[in-house]
């Protein structure tokens, strides 16, 4: 009969998985304490809370649309950027420069991706809004003010302000997440379609179709980064409360309202909402994860273990 | 060595003698692709270039020994906020170090079933929750208990963060130790705790150094999670179980403050907050080779 013996090899593996399981520990935590914190709201407002345009600390009442409008308005601009760009620079890092030069500015880019996002956020409070704020913003009044999206006054602070910021943030996720499913793709694949006669652009079509489950991901992932990236988005975004159809008008995220007022909040109903947007950013946020980890895996075959950005 | 389709290029533009429409296309394409690489290098370029010009000017030895001046007084330092990060990054890895580590190497030698697939799969998930939403979790683990704000609160969401990035990482440099290391050390009668312990994870230190490190210098540069933790402190403060001053918060407070001379202030610390980020991510990089996943 197999006796259940303590081994010094037991004990040894069973501390590190001990170490392993602390993981799920750690997310459950996260789970239980944002639901803990958001019960009171989650009690009093019900559903309505992810309807109601309304957000009066005084009144309290709250209401959580204008930062969840906000959150995606501002990530979607930003994958409107950034998506051409990251995967034509992929492209030219995997298909088109030397070896040599890829490598270099794959490293430039990914060294970059490192800057914290507090100095994003500075450089376009300081920077990029007044550039917006004095040039492209009243171009694109005077051109294209009869669109509601780029109707009223040139703040520089706003959704545009944000979308550009957060592009600039994310594109090197897409870049070098992109760039190593197309260096995973066969070589055979350009090679048979410059065979065919085909020029190198189809060549590297065919590429890019085989590795598009891949690149789905790495734009997931950066959607990921985008909708709870706080610090530079609070910088730039001009947290107002309002629904606005135009990019030139501030706006707020739900990362930076929660941000902007946590500090400020007195009462618990108050605190209480501010983590139930917590809470919902937290859901949205692993859904999206879950779903690019499971693409940038299954497009690499596993051997890209790793899809932390 | 170069691409195929680079070469095909060359060969296209050799024997080209009319061009067709699907040539041109090409050529448009693939000009389009380097327009795309220099507009990703352009704003980070332009970002970096900024940084150095607005915030070498304030940046001296002062910078770095003194405090924070009262309002309307020129000058003065962040030494407090300085050291505030050290030692919030300090409490965070003294957490996060020893758990990420002993999980990683434990993916790497025993994690072969479906348990630890969950455990890769749960770190990654770990590592894409917004660092605002960890914030709030550590105001309720800490703060609320506490009953205030406090270094150690900051400390615990640091940890939280850094967490999945040590896991992965050193999964990934445990595994490049050669399999007849642990052959060998086998062979000799061994048995697996030892192996792991006095044969594998001596090799691979090197490696479990960098990604902690890594994921140090990135918990360095994080704000969002200690606005409502660590809050920060104009003061001097060590305490543990009081609000103190970290690089971050105390340049995002500056950057928002009405003053030039803040602003100016605020420049010059993201400056030395990049510097502390990037500079020891490149070295470590650069030194320790292929030790990182990215």
């Amino acid at each position: 009969m197999k006796a259940a013996r303590i081994t010094a090899d037991g004990v040894y593996r069973g501390a590190l998985g001990g170490a392993a399981t602390l993981v799920f520990f750690v997310v459950a935590l996260i789970v239980f304490e944002t639901t803990r914190g958001a019960a009171l709201s989650l009690q009093k407002f019900g559903l309505g809370f992810l309807g109601g345009t309304v957000w009066d600390p005084v009144a309290e009442k709250f209401g959580a649309l204008p930062y969840i409008y906000g959150t995606l308005v501002s990530s979607t601009l930003a994958l409107l950027l950034a998506v051409p760009l990251g995967i034509g620079t992929a492209v030219y890092l995997a298909e088109i420069a030397q070896r040599r030069v890829g490598a270099v500015v794959s490293f430039v880019i990914e060294l970059l991706a490192a800057i914290p996002s507090i100095v994003y956020g500075i450089w376009g409070f300081f920077v990029l809004a007044p550039w917006l704020r004095h040039t492209i913003e009243p171009w694109l009044i005077a051109n294209f003010g009869f669109l509601p999206l780029f109707r009223g006054y040139p703040f520089g602070i706003g959704m545009l302000n944000a979308g550009i910021v957060l592009a600039i943030m994310v594109v090197p996720t897409i870049v070098s997440i992109s760039r190593e499913v197309l260096l995973a793709t066969p070589r055979s694949l350009r090679e048979a379609a410059l065979a065919l006669g085909a020029t190198p652009a189809e060549a590297i079509g065919v590429a890019l179709g085989a590795a598009r489950p891949g690149i789905l991901g790495s734009v997931i992932l950066a959607l990921g980064r985008a909708l709870g990236e706080t610090m530079a988005v609070t910088m730039v975004i001009g947290n107002t409360n309002r629904i606005s159809a135009s990019i030139l008008d501030p706006g707020a995220t739900m990362a930076s309202i929660i941000a902007n007022e946590f500090t400020e909040a007195t009462s618990p109903t108050y605190i209480s909402a501010l983590i139930e947007i917590a809470l919902v950013l937290f859901a949205i946020t692993i859904v999206v994860n879950a779903l690019a980890r499971l693409l940038v895996l299954w497009a690499t075959g596993g051997r890209r273990a790793s899809a932390l950005a | 060595m170069s691409a195929p389709v680079a070469v095909s290029e060359r060969a296209l533009a050799k024997t080209a003698g009319h061009i067709s429409r699907r040539a041109i296309w090409s050529r448009i394409v693939i000009g389009a692709c380097y327009a795309a690489g220099a507009l990703v290098i352009l704003p980070l370029a332009l970002i970096v270039w900024h940084l150095i010009a607005k915030g070498l000017p304030a940046l001296s030895l002062s910078f770095f020994v003194n405090m924070p001046k009262p309002v309307g007084e020129l000058g003065g330092g962040m030494a407090n906020a300085i050291v505030g990060t050290l030692i919030l990054v300090g409490l965070g890895a003294l957490f996060a170090v020893p758990v990420g580590v002993g999980a990683g190497v434990y993916l790497s030698e025993f994690g072969r079933g479906r348990f630890s697939a969950t455990v890769r799969y749960t770190a990654d998930l770990l590592g894409g929750v917004p660092s605002i939403v960890v914030g709030v979790a550590a105001y309720g683990l800490v703060v609320i208990p506490m009953g205030g704000f406090s270094a150690l609160a900051g400390g615990v969401a640091l940890g939280i963060l850094m967490l999945p990035t040590i896991i992965r990482s050193t999964e990934e440099v445990v595994r490049l130790v050669p399999q007849s290391y642990r052959e060998a050390a086998l062979a000799l009668g061994a048995p697996r705790w030892k192996v792991t312990q006095q044969v594998v994870i001596p090799a691979a230190r090197a490696g479990i150094v960098t990604a902690s490190m890594l994921a140090i210098a990135r918990a360095a540069g994080e704000t969002a999670p200690l606005l409502f933790t660590a809050l920060g402190n104009r003061f001097w403060s060590t305490g543990l179980d009081k609000p103190i001053a970290s690089l971050p918060v105390t340049v995002f407070d500056y950057a928002r403050a009405p003053y030039d001379d803040w602003n100016r202030q605020a420049w010059t610390g993201a400056l030395v907050l990049v510097m502390i980020v990037t500079v020891i991510s490149a070295v470590l990089r650069l030194t320790v080779k292929r030790v990182i996943p990215r």
